[in-house]
């Protein structure tokens, strides 16, 4: 199916990827040329088949409410791109 | 003494008697790398080689392990080989991390990978490709690249590798080193940076078949930290592949054996089949009808997963932070934007794209929705022939090593590589790729063999006793 | 034209589980900031969720208070956005199988009850916290509330007007309080309500373009921010303009709703089942099980004291209002078997005492021991009833038991005539007037000679006593 320009941006905007006029223009035929080959999953008859999420017959699979220790945040925090104090700093969130 | 050409089965006996100590081992590996890493750049960046003794003694007491850059241990870089992961120190270690340090294992680096393991050549690290020690001009597949480089190289004893779609087995066959990739659920994905989580396994790199089950016994089990990890016993693998294969009933599947596929490839196949059949091994062929549906599924779902699993690569916590974006945005979104674009390579945004668009409104029924249902289908065909078989042959991958850059301008060349070896991930079973042949152009050819659900047993059977009487994991490139 | 606002609410709550929803990290709300956060709640790489089993069955309550249809099979979805406060820019909650649906709540209003269906109960993981400082181009992050197990619940839009709002959140809260699964604190945070509100011409059953409101701290403001709403909706409509599709900040400062300043875009959360969880069966012995074990309900409750105690609606209305007041009304029964006198003394002396002080129950020093020993002192005429008040309060400022305080501060009832008379001689050597006027036939005027003798004794005479003294003396 035809991906135009604007899907790509669309795209893009929900994934957070600030893409340039060139990767658009490249994107935009690769996504095509995907898009056509998996195309040939609706040749297959699947009115009768439940999706599959997991491989595995596991279900509720819980863990028991016992608190566990916390790291230390310094392990954290001196790896983070900003910080202040014992807080995580990102540009003003407007609201 | 050349300590790096060994086994970790056969370090184990020289460490047991005394006649090596664990530092001798790692002094070697250091002379190793620095003789041959500048050509082969398996590493992610320079190992350490100095022995940190955990108290713990097991079966790895004193082994070197290399384990790829997308496996978190404590205090070191993770990085994933990707720049958006710059400076990413794990505070903690991988369940399989903890399970290698109490075994007595001391984990010595990171091996060079493709990034977020988008990849299958080893070509999308942000730090530099691999070569495959065989041909300095060839990839060595990917995206465990690294891993299986620095073994099949002598740079390292053991590897673990990850696996999502034939990372672990596709440069295991294009390198020359046995590589599994165990039951979804057989290891504890906990500590493993997702790809895609429905698929994704870590698995053991070696250089022969009894590494391979050793270093398995030692990560697989169940694991409270993984809610689909496995509540099931480890088999003894070690003693359990002794036992021979004959009566054992080996499927090989119509599907696989087509047009695309490299003679040499086609040939080091007929013998390996010939090779099992002498052993007593009984083969069959079968059909895996909804194979040509693997690759469009795998790419729909891997890459749904992986849109999700690196949202969080946003530049808030960790890792690059660029900022800008444009006027009519905030500064925050321009954050995202921008960390995000210059930190992602071009195949991880392709994949993001994808995986972004088969689950945006409008689309998630005809794609993702549809690939999880055809995904049932693929599962159903190996329940159907594990019925009657206990194990499928396969070659691991279609084609010998190919040449650096040759397929890195078009992806669907590039996806449709793993085209053996992703229909497995798919349904969640274990396979292993083993040696058995090179090609004219003196390339290692490897065969896969693919088990019922927890049948690694089975696989380790097989595929002990055939290299048993081969000597393709023997040969060593000559770097 | 007439309009009719139509109203649906999300409400969210904070379970109050030890830990969090998929980690280990206390579940405590307070602690400095990002001090309790792991891999797992921080999103780290390579980390993986793993479910809280008291979260599920503390939602499992929730559910069945609110007569919701529990699935057998239920699964958790990725909820995919970026904001700062998630820290895995996506969020773990349920989509297209919430684990209970099609519940409801009969609502209390001034003219009976009303019917109001509940959509959905799920159960998801809150996201941390942002600060804004009013200074600097940054926002500042805490995790320690993200990965909080949160309950969605939603309601149909069967509310019509701000005051059924409040009556919704006021009983939808009681049923929280008495299944003990939250804490219920708007100001905490522990207890979130969104608002969804449109018009329609009275009298239709179609529905109007709606606003969602958010940022409202108490019942009271989701109450004046309806309000303010439906009649800024009325206006647009009346002066021939549209409502937009919007969402809408309550400004309590302002006393107004106001646009989001942020741009908005259309939501695509591209949701997706959730990989790292496998499913969750809910067997019916256990949906049977969690059922038994179901405390009773404040609706229950109130029908029981009516029926049992033969209690006004009222009076069992205020006492079930808070479940701390209920259960330590039962708690003095089991000591004292007067549950009339006890209601009594809980809806009058005591309740006094919690507004004056802006304290509930458990906020004030009294135990059902202290209480029903109180009362039986007064019961018994040891002590009259005023002087029971003054007990009472002597006993919540000082710890002490009520017969210490009795002894300590001499007020036992005073019945005897020989003690009694000086008193009365003073207060009629005092009140001359009164005096006059009861001669003169008004016999009310005895009431406060008999309050006088009250005063003057400091609540110690027996009233009964003193006015039949009062009277003798008097007819003299």
């Amino acid at each position: 199916m035809p991906i135009s320009r604007d899907d790509v941006k669309h795209i893009a905007h929900l994934a957070r990827l600030g893409l340039t006029e060139e990767e658009i223009s490249h994107f935009q035929g690769q996504l095509e040329s995907i898009l056509e080959y998996v195309d040939k999953l609706k040749t297959v008859d699947v009115s009768r088949v439940d999706p599959m999420t997991h491989v595995l017959d596991l279900k509720n699979v819980y863990r028991k409410d016992s608190v566990s220790p916390s790291i230390d945040p310094q392990a954290v925090l001196k790896i983070a791109p900003a910080a202040q104090g014992q807080f995580y700093k990102v540009p003003k969130v407007i609201e | 003494m050349n300590l790096h050409t060994l086994t970790a089965l056969e370090l184990r006996s020289r460490l047991d008697r005394g006649s090596v100590k664990p530092q001798d081992i790692l002094a070697d590996l250091r002379g190793r790398y620095e003789a041959v890493e500048k050509k082969v750049m398996a590493f992610a960046r320079p190992p350490s080689f100095e022995y940190r003794d955990g108290a713990a003694a097991g079966a790895l007491k004193g082994i070197p392990v290399v384990i790829k850059d997308n496996i978190c241990s404590q205090g070191d870089l993770t990085e994933c080989c990707s720049k958006i992961l710059k400076g990413f120190v794990a505070p903690y270690d991988a369940t399989v991390v903890e399970r290698l340090k109490k075994s007595g294992a001391s984990i010595m680096g990171k091996a060079n990978m493709d990034e977020f393991a988008f990849g299958s050549s080893c070509e999308t690290s942000c730090f530099h490709p691999t070569r495959n020690p065989w041909n300095l001009d060839c990839v060595p597949g990917g995206s465990s690249g690294g891993s299986c480089a620095c073994v099949v190289a002598d740079e390292a004893i053991v590897a673990l590798g990850s696996d999502t779609g034939g990372s672990i087995r596709q440069p295991a066959s294009l390198c020359g080193v046995v590589g599994m990739k165990p039951t979804y659920g057989r290891v504890s994905r906990y500590g493993l940076v997702a790809f895609a989580s429905s698929l994704d396994q870590i698995g053991p790199i070696t250089k022969d078949v009894r590494d391979n089950a050793l270093v398995l016994g030692v990560i697989a089990g169940h694991d409270d930290r993984d809610a689909t990890s496995a509540h099931m016993d480890v088999p003894d693998y070690l003693a359990e592949m002794e036992k021979d294969i004959r009566g054992l009933r080996v499927a090989i599947p119509r599907e696989y054996f087509v047009e695309g596929m490299d003679a040499d490839v086609r040939q080091a196949m007929m013998e390996a089949k010939a090779k099992l059949e002498s052993l007593g091994a009984r083969f069959g062929e079968v059909r895996l009808p909804h194979t040509d549906y693997a690759v469009a599924v795998y790419y729909i779902i891997a890459t749904a997963e992986a849109s999700s699993n690196l949202a969080r690569f946003d530049g808030v916590q960790y890792g690059l932070r660029q900022t800008g974006g444009s006027k009519d945005e905030s500064a925050l979104v321009g954050m995202y934007k921008e960390t995000r674009d210059k930190g992602f390579g071009a195949e991880a945004k392709r994949r993001l794209i994808l995986g972004t668009y088969v689950l945006s409104s409008g689309y998630y029924d005809a794609y993702y929705l549809r690939a999880s249902r055809v995904r049932r289908l693929i599962r159903e065909d190996f329940d159907k022939v594990f019925k009657e078989y206990d194990v499928v042959l396969t070659p691991t991958s279609p084609t010998p090593a190919f040449r650096i850059g040759e397929k890195m301008d078009n992806p669907l060349s590039m996806y449709l590589s793993d085209i053996y070896t992703i229909s497995v991930n798919l349904a969640g079973v274990p396979a292993i790729s083993v040696p058995c042949g090179f090609t004219g152009s003196g390339l290692p050819v490897g065969m896969q063999l693919i088990g019922r659900p927890f049948g690694e047993t089975d696989l380790y059977r097989a595929a002990f006793h055939y290299e048993q009487g081969t000597s393709w994991h023997k040969q060593k490139p000559k770097l | 034209m007439k309009y009719e606002p139509v109203i649906g609410l999300e409400v969210h709550v904070q379970l109050k589980t030890a830990t969090k929803a998929f980690c280990g990290c206390a579940n405590v709300f307070g602690s400095k900031e990002n001090s309790n956060i792991c891999p797992v709640c921080l999103g780290l790489p390579g980390s993986l969720p793993v479910l809280n089993e008291k979260a599920l069955k503390a939602a499992l309550k929730v559910a069945l208070a609110l007569g919701c249809q529990v699935r057998s099979f239920t699964k958790f979805d990725r909820k995919n956005y970026y904001y700062p406060d998630l820290p895995k820019n996506f969020q773990i909650s349920q989509y297209d199988m919430p684990f209970s649906e099609h519940g409801s709540l009969d609502i209390s209003l001034e003219d009976g009850t009303k019917h109001i269906r509940i959509k959905r109960v799920h159960l998801e993981e809150d996201a941390g916290k942002l600060i804004h400082p009013e200074e600097g181009a940054d926002s500042l992050v805490d995790y320690n509330r993200a990965g909080t197990p949160l309950l969605e619940i939603v309601s149909e839009p069967d509310l019509h007007s701000p005051d059924e709002a409040y009556a919704y959140l006021t009983d939808l809260k009681l049923i929280l309080q008495y299944l003990d699964i939250s804490d219920c604190d708007m100001e905490k945070g522990s207890l979130r309500c969104d608002a969804n509100v449109s018009l329609r011409p009275a009298g239709t059953t179609g529905l109007g373009v709606k606003s969602e409101l958010k940022n409202m701290n108490s019942f009271r403001a989701v109450r004046l921010a309806l309000d303010y709403e439906i009649r800024r909706q009325e206006a647009e409509l009346g002066d021939g303009r549209l409502v937009v599709q919007e969402t809408r900040l309550w400004n309590e400062k302002k006393q107004m709703t106001l646009p989001m300043r942020s741009k908005e875009e259309a939501h695509d959360y591209r949701y997706f089942p959730e990989p790292d969880l496998p499913p969750f069966v809910i067997s019916a012995s256990e949906i049977e099980e969690a059922r038994q074990g179901l405390p009773e309900l404040p609706k229950e409750k109130r029908g029981r004291f009516v029926a049992s105690f033969g209690f006004s609606d009222k009076d069992a209305a205020t006492l079930t209002a808070a479940k701390s007041l209920a259960d330590f009304f039962e708690a003095c029964l089991k000591l004292y078997d007067n549950p009339k006198k006890i209601a009594h003394w809980l809806i009058g002396p005591v309740s006094f005492q919690m507004n004056s002080r802006g304290q509930d129950i458990a906020g004030l020093r009294l135990s059902p021991a202290f209480l029903t020993e109180l009362i039986d002192l007064v019961e018994t005429g040891k002590i009259s009833q005023l002087a029971g008040k003054e007990v009472l309060q002597e006993m919540l400022e000082s710890g002490k038991p009520a017969a210490k305080i009795v002894e300590e501060e001499n007020l036992a009832q005073v019945s005897d005539a020989g003690s009694l008379s000086a008193v009365i001689e003073e207060v009629i050597a005092a009140n001359k007037k009164s005096v006059d006027d009861f001669k003169a036939g008004k016999e009310n005027a005895v009431m406060f000679l008999v309050g006088q003798v009250m005063r003057l004794s400091r609540g110690k005479a027996n009233p009964k006593t003193a006015r039949e003294m009062l009277i003798e003396r008097l007819k003299a």
